[in-house]
This record gives C-alpha cells, structure tokens and sequence, in this order.
C-alpha cells in the first residue's frame, strides 16, 4: 500500500519535471565563472509546502556559519508574513525591510540588522505590511548580487508556495537547499519545486522532523524512502525535537548550542555546504534493524 | 519534578518569553500595517497639546521605539510659545503667524513687543 | 437553502489547514451533513491525498472555472461516507489561473447542493488565499501554539476582518505536557493575543502521520480521541454550546505546579 502511494507520487513526479522547463528562472541572467568564484553564495531555502522548516533552518544555518567564521547575511523574502526576525530574536531591532532597500529608500547597510548572539550574521528582514507583488524580480537580483560583494553567504529565506514569492526568493540565487519533512504531502510540493528549480540550482536535500520511532514502527516514512523519490543529494537529516519550539519561543536558534543533537546536526550541515568531508548528519537509530522491519511487516502495518 | 524545582529556583518557562514577545511584535506589526492610525494620532495629538501651547506642527515628530519591555511612543513636539502660567496676556493661539499678532499688539499697547520665547 | 461557506486558513503552511478540513468535513458527512471539500491551493493540491483520494481525479477546479466540465463531474465523491464530496485543485497550474469572481461563482455552485462547502486555502495571503476567502462568508483560522504560527493568523484576521465575515479559531498540534512544563503557550495565551472566538482546540497526535500516509482521515479511527475532538467542533460549528476539552493534568502535582504558576 505504501508501495502504490509511493509509485504515485513518483509517477506525478517525473511527469511534472518533464513538463517544467525551467520557465521561470529565464530571466535570471548567467554570472561570469569569475565572478561567481569572487563573490560569496546565494542559496536559496525552500520547499514548497509551508511549515517544514524553511525558516528555522535558514536561521540555524546562518548561525552555524557564521559561528564558523563566516560573513553572512539572511535575507526574508517571505513579504507580508515575515518571521525570520523573531527566530533569530531580532523583531524589536528590525528599523527598515527588504522594500525599503529595493524602493532605494534607504541603503542596504541601514537595514541590515546584526544577529543577537552571533558575530558576522546579519539579517535583512521582510516588509510586514506589503505583499510579495511588490517586489521587482530584476531589483531582487541585483540586491542579491551586491550582498554577494559583502558577504561570503547569502541564504535567502524563500516564502512557501510556488508563486511570485518563490520566484523572487530565487531570482538572484546560485544555490538551492530543499527542506521536506517526512509526509507524503511534503514530498509532493518539495518534488514539485525540484522540478521548478531544474538543474541550474543544484538543489540539495535536508529532511527535517524525523522521527526515528515512528520510523521504525512504519508511521511514517524513512529517509529511504523520502530520497527513493525525490533523489537529491543529501545534506543531512534532523530529528523532530521539542527543543525546535523552545528555542523559537526565545529566539534563540538552536545552532548556537552545538551540543545539541541539533545543534550539532546544523553545524555538520553548514560544514557540508562550506565544502568539509563531513558525514551528513542522521539521527541516531533513524535506520531500523532488519528484525524492526520484520516486525513492522508483520505486525505494525495494517494492511 | 525537575519542571517543578526549576520554577522553585525563579526560572520561567520559555513560553513566558514568547507571550511577551509575541504581544510586542504584535503591536509593531500593527502599528506597520496602519500608517492611517498614526497620522489621525498625530493629529490629535498636536490638537491636544495645542491648546495648552503653542507647537510647530511642520516639525513634529512621531515614533515608535522599542523600551525593554514595552512599546513606546515618542513624540517630539517643537514648542513655539508658552502662555504666562497665571492665565494673564494671550489666550493661547493655534494658528495666526507671529508677525500679524506683534501688529495688532503694538497697535494696542503702542510700544514695543518682547521677543517670544523659544520663537525662531 | 443554500449551504454554509467555510474558508479554512493560516496564513502560516503546515499548521493543519488540510488536515482539518478533510476532519471537519468528514465529521459533518458523518452526522448527516451534505459536504463539499473544495481545495484551493492550486499547484499545490493535497487535499485529495490527504483523503486518499488522489488517484480518482478527473477534472479540477480550474477544468471547471474554465467550463470544460460540469462542476459534478469533477467532484469526486468518498465512497467511506454518504455525503461527502471533493473538488480537488490543478496541479500543473497557477493561482492565478482562476479569478475572485470565478471561485466564487464555483462555491455558489457547490453550495447548492450541499449543506456545508469547506474550501481548504492555501498558505500566504496572496491571490490563492484571497480567492479562497472570496468564495466564503465565514472563516476558521488554525495556528499552532507557536510564535510564528500565531504571528502569521494575527495578519489573516487581520485581513478577513477588513472583509467582515465571521472569523473563529482553531488551536491545533497542542502538546499539554508542554504547556504544563511552561515551554509552549497555552490556548489561553493564544486567544488573548488573537481576539478571536475558540472554536476547537486538537492535540498534537502522531498517529496523524500515519492516517495521512495512508489517506484515510484520522475521524475513521473508532477509538481515536481525535475523532471525538472533531465532534465536538462540529457541534460547536452547528451552534451547540460544548465545553471544551480539558487538558490539564489533574494529578496532584499538576495542579501544585498550576498554583504556583498562578502565585
């Protein structure tokens, strides 16, 4: 039954990625190889369904990076509904936006709002009370390459959907990281958005919310499982933990704790992406025995 | 029991820190979404304080800053004359430009006018 | 008699927008109501895989505004309940695809033959959501009890409000030993901050997971306490005054830690 679940989102799915020919990203013009190895990388993170921790994840691996020694700075393209600010327990200090750069009211510098804890993270923030439609492709582009000039990283926070705001949040990036967490409607928008991004972004997989119990007891589905569909390369998997909650509750992402199993799991992440020959990380005992399966075959599944 | 010693040694719960944040962000968020509410604020503001003394209303200056842990508004308000305290000379004015009213008064007083305080 | 037009929405993705309507929906089928589940979020349907539904589509919600079908040969009735219908959204098309004027006129449509028309939004509060709304005349936001989650309702009340219809909330995925630990906010905390009136609070239940997985709503499950959470927002959604579900511990310990809490 899985089995046939699975075979129709993959079916769905490389029917779609025929059909999408990278449309959307034509107007993105190529850089120069030499200034793409000048400048610093534009990744963008998104997935397409909303709430699997696009933003959480851009403000874990901002830090990480940042803790790292790198310069780097957080873009919320998420217009109209920001909260990049209130993970990173910036929302009292944010003075300009993301429009008020683009509308050249005011220069980028002023609005870049330094990270709390972090020394070398910065963070752009959304407008609140203007809408995605405001933004200009071309301009978000060229904002984006200038911050390239400034910064070794630029990681763009893209909204949930496959409109106008993705697009933009995309305009401007080399780079994609793709978040989806283990449910079958995530696969399905996170498959469509690789679809969307074509090759270009070299879209790279982060499963977000695992949990290794479930997992284990066939509830829900596995890496394996995730990845049999979506195949990207895999920057590392991080388990579901309350801590996620707390930390937002403060604003404090939880990359600045790297004894954490989360923590640690972003930090090997952010190693990953600055080229480190490190493992991905993977929550322990995400990987069912065989006897597990065995059990879950016979007794666990229902049908 | 460990939830419970912690709240014994004073340490809240982080669900404390969200409501409070939570409840600010809220009132940034609106007040960014009602750039109308501010400007009639302001209005009524400068209407209030107008009829104690006399302010530059081209010049005032409305804000919204974050104090710890609340919301503040900052109004700076330029204060171009203030009635003598026991109510004597001028009713306060809210409107006529300086120079009319000095006429009038040298008109009526036949001599010269002191120079206002705080006038440019 | 025209039926009742419910827009489910967030503002913030993955709260449980589908994942309550394909519940609600099914809970009110279940007690007699005639259904329509229409699903919004063009280019990026789930509602039919949430039901399991998704291997019957035919034609969609754009198929229909574009008058290449009728809209009851797009829906595509559950065959686990009586009155239970749905009309999925396009996949390989664009919110735009679809006018204000046209969702709305396919929800007037719908609404004549049903009791109840649930429309499930997509996230944001772009043309998806604004088409979404248009075709209602009342809504349930969802949020979770987390910042972000609440932040983003905040600005989608905010904005139905501006429309004037009835707004009512749902609180969705709490965890109770959470809130008792002092580490997640409270519903109470939730409705001070929205202002909005309680319409039903769900616990978080991992077996959600698995129901979706395997496309059958959680409602089905007999001995589920979601099911009966369900019910009771059906009631109240038909006017009954339910007490809400308490989810305090009542051990002498919890009621220790909420004295102190309260001190």
């Amino acid at each position: 039954m899985q089995q046939l679940r699975n075979d129709l989102i993959r079916s769905e799915a490389s029917e779609l990625r025929e059909e999408a020919t990278g449309v959307i990203l034509s107007e993105a013009s190529e850089r120069s190889e030499e200034a793409k190895s000048k400048d610093g990388r534009a990744i963008v993170i998104t997935s397409g369904k909303g709430g699997v921790g696009k933003t959480t994840t851009t403000a874990n691996l901002g830090t990480a990076l940042a803790v790292r020694g790198a310069r780097v700075v957080l873009v919320d393209a998420d217009v109209g509904l920001r909260n990049l600010d209130i993970l990173l327990g910036l929302e009292s200090r944010v003075k300009h936006h993301l429009l008020d750069v683009l509308e050249e009211r005011v220069q980028v510098e002023d609005a870049l709002v330094p990270g709390k804890h972090t020394d070398g993270l910065f963070l752009l923030a959304a407008a609140q009370a203007r809408e995605k439609d405001d933004v200009e492709t071309l301009r978000m582009q060229a904002l984006i390459a200038s911050l390239r000039e400034r910064f070794d990283y630029v990681l763009i926070d893209s909204p949930a959907g496959i409109e106008l705001g993705f697009r933009n949040a995309v305009a401007g990036a080399d780079e994609a990281v793709v978040v989806c967490t283990p449910e079958v409607a995530a696969v399905r928008d996170v498959d469509r958005v690789v679809g969307l991004l074509g090759n270009r972004f070299r879209p790279q997989l982060i499963i977000n919310r695992l949990r290794p119990a479930l997992v284990r007891k066939g509830k829900m589905l596995s890496v394996e499982d995730v990845n049999g569909i979506l195949r990207l390369p895999l920057l590392g998997v991080i388990a579901d933990e309350p801590e996620i909650i707390i930390t937002t509750n403060r604003g404090e992402p939880l990359a600045l704790r790297m004894q954490t199993p989360t923590g640690a799991a972003y930090h090997a992440i952010a190693a990953r992406i600055a080229g480190d020959d490190v493992a991905a990380p993977m929550p322990a005992q995400a990987k069912a025995s065989l006897f597990e399966r065995l059990g879950a075959m016979l007794g666990g599944k229902r049908r | 029991m460990i939830e419970f010693l912690r709240r014994l040694f004073g340490q809240t719960g982080s669900s404390a820190t969200a409501k409070e944040r939570l409840r600010l962000v809220l009132m940034t968020d609106h007040l960014e979404l009602a750039p109308e509410m501010i400007e009639t604020m302001k209005r009524d503001l400068i209407e209030v304080i107008s009829r104690h003394v006399e302010v530059d209303r081209e010049r005032i200056d409305v804000t919204f800053e974050r104090q710890d842990r609340t919301l503040a508004m900052l109004a700076n308000v330029p204060i171009l004359s203030v009635n003598r305290p026991n109510g004597n000379g001028a009713r306060k004015q809210t409107r006529p430009p300086v120079r009319r009213r000095r006429r009038r008064k040298k008109a009526q007083l036949g001599g010269s006018v002191p120079a206002r305080a705080g006038a440019t | 008699m025209s039926a009742r037009k419910i827009v489910v929405t967030s503002g913030k993705g993955g709260v449980g927008k589908t994942t309550t309507t394909a519940n609600l929906g099914a809970t009110l089928a279940r007690r007699g109501k005639r259904v329509i589940l229409i699903d919004a979020d063009i280019g990026l349907r789930n509602l039919d895989l949430v039901l399991g539904l998704e291997k019957r589509i035919v034609f969609d919600l754009v198929e229909v505004a574009e008058g290449r079908c009728q809209l009851r040969q797009a829906l595509i009735k559950d065959k686990r309940f009586d009155s239970l219908s749905i009309l999925p959204a396009a996949q390989t098309r664009e919110k735009d695809a679809i006018s204000q004027d046209q969702f709305a006129a396919i929800v007037e449509c719908a609404a004549d033959q049903a009791d109840y028309v649930l429309i499930d939004s997509p996230a944001g509060i772009e043309t998806g959501f604004r088409n979404a709304v248009a075709g209602a005349n009342e809504a349930i936001v969802v949020t979770t009890p987390e910042v972000s989650a609440i932040r983003d309702a905040d600005r989608v009340v905010g904005k139905i409000g501006d429309a004037g219809k009835p707004i009512r909330l749902i609180v969705n995925r709490l965890r109770p030993e959470m809130v008792r630990s002092g580490d997640m906010l409270s519903v109470d905390d939730v409705c001070e901050v929205l202002s909005i009136e309680l319409l039903g609070i769900v616990p978080d239940d991992e077996e959600v997971i698995d129901t979706t997985n395997r496309g059958e709503p959680i409602v089905l499950n007999d001995g589920g306490r979601l099911r009966a959470i369900y019910e009771k927002i059906a009631r109240r959604l038909e006017g009954e005054l339910v007490p809400f579900t308490n989810f305090d511990s009542p051990t002498f310990f919890g009621r220790l830690i909420g004295a102190l809490k309260a001190g």
